[in-house]
């Protein structure tokens, strides 16, 4: 159908025009917001024609290469338009939350076509039939991300938090296209269609699928490659909300979820990302327990929460990874959006400078504590029903057997368990901090932001409070996320079994009630003391950084500044002594041209004198 | 009389004019030694026109022709060393530079830039 | 040598030694009293070789008008009476080497072809009027373009030393 590639030409006018349109911003906000709403307007459209429908394929065009063809084609099935709807919606929501909290930014214009380009990227990324395609959106993503982490690239601290997120997640894309390559190799074409009809278990398919998983573990903050997400955070606000919590960071889950049915047939590739998946989720969740940086507590726990949706589709729990990505999405984009509000207001993000913000900011308030219990998996709330499904799904694969080995498995419930009890302490914490306790916040006069802001939050909280009644509809579930092809058993909706959701919910209110304790036991300040020479090294992410700074930065370094020298004082030496040498040679006529007459007289007539004499000699 | 006789007085005159020529610092006193050296010609001239005995008497003839040239040349030196004198308040020859060309030469010559580490 | 050649020698001498008074000495104004010796003695020199027209000629001309206009140029720019520093030893070397070669190379050429030749001076030819009619009658455009040439020479001088319009001098 003709509509879903509009879904991704309209936001890129949208951004040609918005940078077209230079510095003016009224037009720049209608342009941007505009774009937004028409992208989701068709966006919406399409889903329900697919929803109601069949999943459509079409091929645009061929691109002839050596070897095997680039196909454009846009595949638009249930997991296609269902991400995609996702996408639009953060995205109209970011968008006029930007009218508002970008005011006094100079360089507006450059920052809402920047989130318009971001999100044609990313609506490529889901309804891309081409791996190659997938990958220019993919790419495209990152500069951008890149682009907006350095929006404010004044400040030093901006830029190199942009070079990092870029260089970082750059690294993992080198794998992942060395994957590409490999998978296109196995299968004979990039098409994604293609693969899926035809692959076959086996050794090749498995090193194609674990380089593949390089770029996933770049692109949604997984370790090794999570250090550039914490410090991603010094973008503004809505770009952490559309970009690092919602959407671009979720385009790893969704290319595991795309290629499910391959990965299904390799186990080691889905032990590996089980246990990349474990370790992320814990170490993740330790780390946001002593930040101080309440835009850092929330970017350490998507690494965690992104870590619990790769750990569901390891475990073959589809429907669950990705329920709990919708849920994610709408709960994490709202606590950002509070979160800048809150930094609109109180003009800090430190928790240390926040405090009581229940009285002066009440509608802030109430959207973050619908936020911050939906990340602590409080029922009714959809972050509850999400996490449980996956708990559920983890907990089938282990007990029952599944697609990986069974260690894995459990591996990966043991993980989810401790991390659900990491969560809800630091969620916990992170409320009574900001919330609750005596008005600590240096800007007294906090208020509940302008009415953009507002209308943007509430657009969130409503899927956060409502989504999760999803979980007691799990064909409508399947259907929406159903991918296209059929396999030999239809992955069921999410299911929820009772003993892990009693499970975690013992461990939820431990985890709350411990923090509670500690926070009571302070006098209202910080629970975090409790860890107590263990929170300087939870603070800096367990060390990662500097060892990556041993390792990698400073030898880097180093080599460049000997490149450098070895430019300068070698080869640029010869080039300096060529000069000196031809000067030297100069200097002699030089000295003759010191404009005194006589000199020239007397030279003129020693050569007569000689000349006559040799003459006269050679004559005799 | 021998000929070598003027022919002597004639070159020693002529290589005194070049030593003055080449060595004296003042301007007029160069003038002055380039009048040595047109002498130093014309005695040259006269003691061949002896010796020849021609009906044109040209060494005679070619000898008034220089002693004339020469008072015209040593009217119109001396006034151009006055105009210099005029404008430079010297007629020293070692201070009238306005051939030297290294003090143009000079310029520009700074050493080429070269690649740093920006920090 | 006989009583001419006597004489020419001892002109001679006077004439050299004046002229090397002048290009070493370093008194300027003495050196142009010099000049006017040293030409003095050439005009003897052309009376000793027959050339009496000659003679008055370079009297008139040299020790009457260009060393009278040699002395008046060193008094307007100003030249100083007393001793004045020669030039550094290493550029009177570098002349007087100039000079020397000069000196040898001519006196080898001259010498060396001519120098065992005689002249015979006649006593009885009238000098003079064989002169002026050699000069008006084969000589005659050659002379007239000389006149030519000396009045370039003069109206060069006039403008020369005029100055700007407007500038008079200091």
């Amino acid at each position: 159908m003709i509509l879903a590639p509009l879904i991704v030409l309209v936001p890129f006018a949208a951004a040609v025009a918005g940078l077209a349109v230079g510095r003016n911003r009224i037009a720049a906000a209608r342009i941007a917001v505009a774009g937004a709403g028409i992208t989701l307007a068709v966006t919406i459209t399409t889903a329900v024609a697919v929803w109601a429908g069949e999943p459509v394929l079409d091929v645009w065009a061929t691109v002839p290469t050596g070897w095997l063809p680039i196909t454009v084609a846009t595949r638009a099935d249930g997991l296609g338009v269902t991400l995609a709807v996702m996408v639009a919606t953060v995205a109209f929501a970011v968008q006029v939350y930007s009218t508002s909290y970008m005011r006094p930014e100079p360089r507006y214009g450059s920052f809402a076509a920047l989130v318009s380009l971001f999100t044609t990227a990313m609506l490529l990324v889901v309804l891309a039939d081409d791996l190659i395609v997938l990958l220019v959106g993919w790419e495209v993503m990152g500069v951008c991300s890149a682009l907006l982490i350095g929006q404010h690239w004044e400040r030093p601290e901006a830029r190199a938090a942009a070079v990092k997120a870029f260089v970082v997640t750059r690294l993992g894309d080198v794998g992942m296209l060395a994957g590409i390559l490999v998978l296109a190799d196995q299968g004979g074409s990039f098409r994604i269609s293609a693969l899926q009809a035809s692959a076959t278990a086996s050794p090749a398919l498995s090193t194609g699928l674990v380089l593949l998983l390089c770029g996933v573990a770049g692109k949604s903050a997984q370790v090794p490659l999570h250090v550039w997400l914490p410090d991603a955070m010094v973008g503004p606000t809505p770009v952490s909300a559309l970009i690092h919590a919602a959407t671009m960071v979720a385009a790893g889950v969704f290319l595991v979820a795309r290629l499910h049915t391959v990965f299904l047939l390799s186990a080691a590739a889905l032990a590996v990302l089980a246990v990349i998946a474990a370790v992320t989720m814990v170490l993740a969740a330790l780390a946001a327990l002593a930040q101080d940086d309440y835009k850092r507590v929330l970017a350490w726990s998507t690494s965690s929460q992104l870590a619990y949706m790769l750990g569901a589709l390891a475990v073959g729990g589809y429907s669950a990874g990705l329920f709990h990505l919708l849920s994610h999405a709408a709960f994490k984009a709202l606590l950002f959006l509070g979160a800048g509000a809150i930094a609109h207001a109180v003009g800090t993000t430190l928790l240390s400078g926040m405090g009581g913000l229940r009285r002066s900011m009440p509608l802030t308030f109430l959207v973050s504590s619908l936020g911050l219990a939906a990340l602590a998996a409080l029922p009714p709330l959809s972050g509850f029903f999400s996490k449980e499904s996956v708990l559920s799904a983890a907990e089938e694969a282990a007990v029952h057997g599944g697609p990986l080995p069974p260690w894995a498995a459990w591996l990966v419930l043991l993980a989810g368990l401790l991390t659900v009890l990491l969560t809800a302490a630091y969620a916990t914490r992170a409320w009574l901090l900001a919330f609750a306790g005596p008005t600590r916040s240096a800007a007294a006069v906090a208020h509940d932001p302008p009415r953009a802001m507002r209308i943007a939050v509430v657009l969130l909280a409503v899927p956060t409070a409502v989504l999760g009644l999803l979980a007691f509809a799990p064909s409508l579930v399947a259907r929406m996320l159903d991918p296209g092809v059929s396999v030999a058993a239809d992955p069921p909706g999410p299911t929820i079994d009772v003993l892990p959701a009693l499970l975690s919910l013992l461990l939820v209110g431990t985890g709350a009630l411990v923090t509670c304790a500690q926070w009571l036991r302070r006098g209202g300040r910080d629970p975090a003391l409790a860890l107590g020479d263990v929170a300087p090294l939870l603070t800096a992410g367990l060390g990662v950084d500097r060892i990556y700074d041993a390792v990698f930065v400073r030898p880097s370094r180093a080599l460049s500044r000997l490149v450098v020298a070895g430019d300068r004082d070698v080869v640029h030496a010869y080039v300096r002594g060529t000069g000196r040498v031809v000067r030297a040679f100069g200097a002699v006529p030089h000295a003759a041209q010191a404009g005194r007459v006589q000199q020239y007289v007397t030279a003129a007539l020693a050569f007569v004198v000689v000349l006559a004499a040799v003459g006269a000699g050679a004559s005799r | 009389m021998r000929l070598a006789f003027p022919l002597a007085v004639s070159a020693l005159l002529f290589s005194l004019g070049v030593f003055g020529v080449l060595a004296r610092r003042n301007a007029v006193l160069v003038l002055m030694s380039v009048e040595l050296m047109l002498n130093g010609v014309t005695i040259n001239l006269v003691a061949f026109d002896a010796w020849w005995s021609d009906a044109l008497h040209g060494g005679q003839v070619l000898t008034l022709f220089v002693i004339t040239i020469a008072a015209a040349e040593v009217g119109l030196g001396l006034a151009i060393v006055l105009l210099v004198f005029r404008n430079r308040a010297t007629s020293d020859l070692n201070d009238l530079g306005l051939l030297d060309e290294r003090a143009e030469a000079t310029e520009g010559n700074g050493d080429v830039t070269e690649p740093g580490v920006a920090r | 040598m006989n009583a001419v050649e006597l004489a020419f020698a001892l002109l001679g001498a006077v004439a050299v030694g004046a002229g090397a008074l002048v290009v070493t000495t370093n008194r300027i104004v003495h050196a142009a009293l010099w000049l006017a010796v040293s030409l003095g003695a050439v005009a003897g020199m052309f009376l000793l070789l027959t050339a009496e027209l000659l003679a008055w000629v370079q009297v008139l001309i040299y020790v009457g008008a260009v060393v009278v206009l040699v002395l008046f140029a060193l008094m307007l720019t100003r030249a100083p009476i007393g001793p004045t520093p020669s030039a550094p030893a290493g550029r009177l070397a570098v002349a007087g080497a100039v000079a020397a070669g000069t000196a040898v190379v001519l006196l080898a050429a001259l010498l060396g072809t001519l120098g065992v030749e005689r002249l015979e001076l006649s006593t009885t030819t009238d000098g003079a009027r064989e002169f002026g009619t050699a000069l008006f009658s084969g000589w005659v455009l050659p002379f007239e373009v000389l006149s030519v040439l000396l009045l370039a020479a003069l109206v060069g001088a006039i403008v020369l030393s005029k100055g700007r319009r407007g500038e008079d001098g200091r």
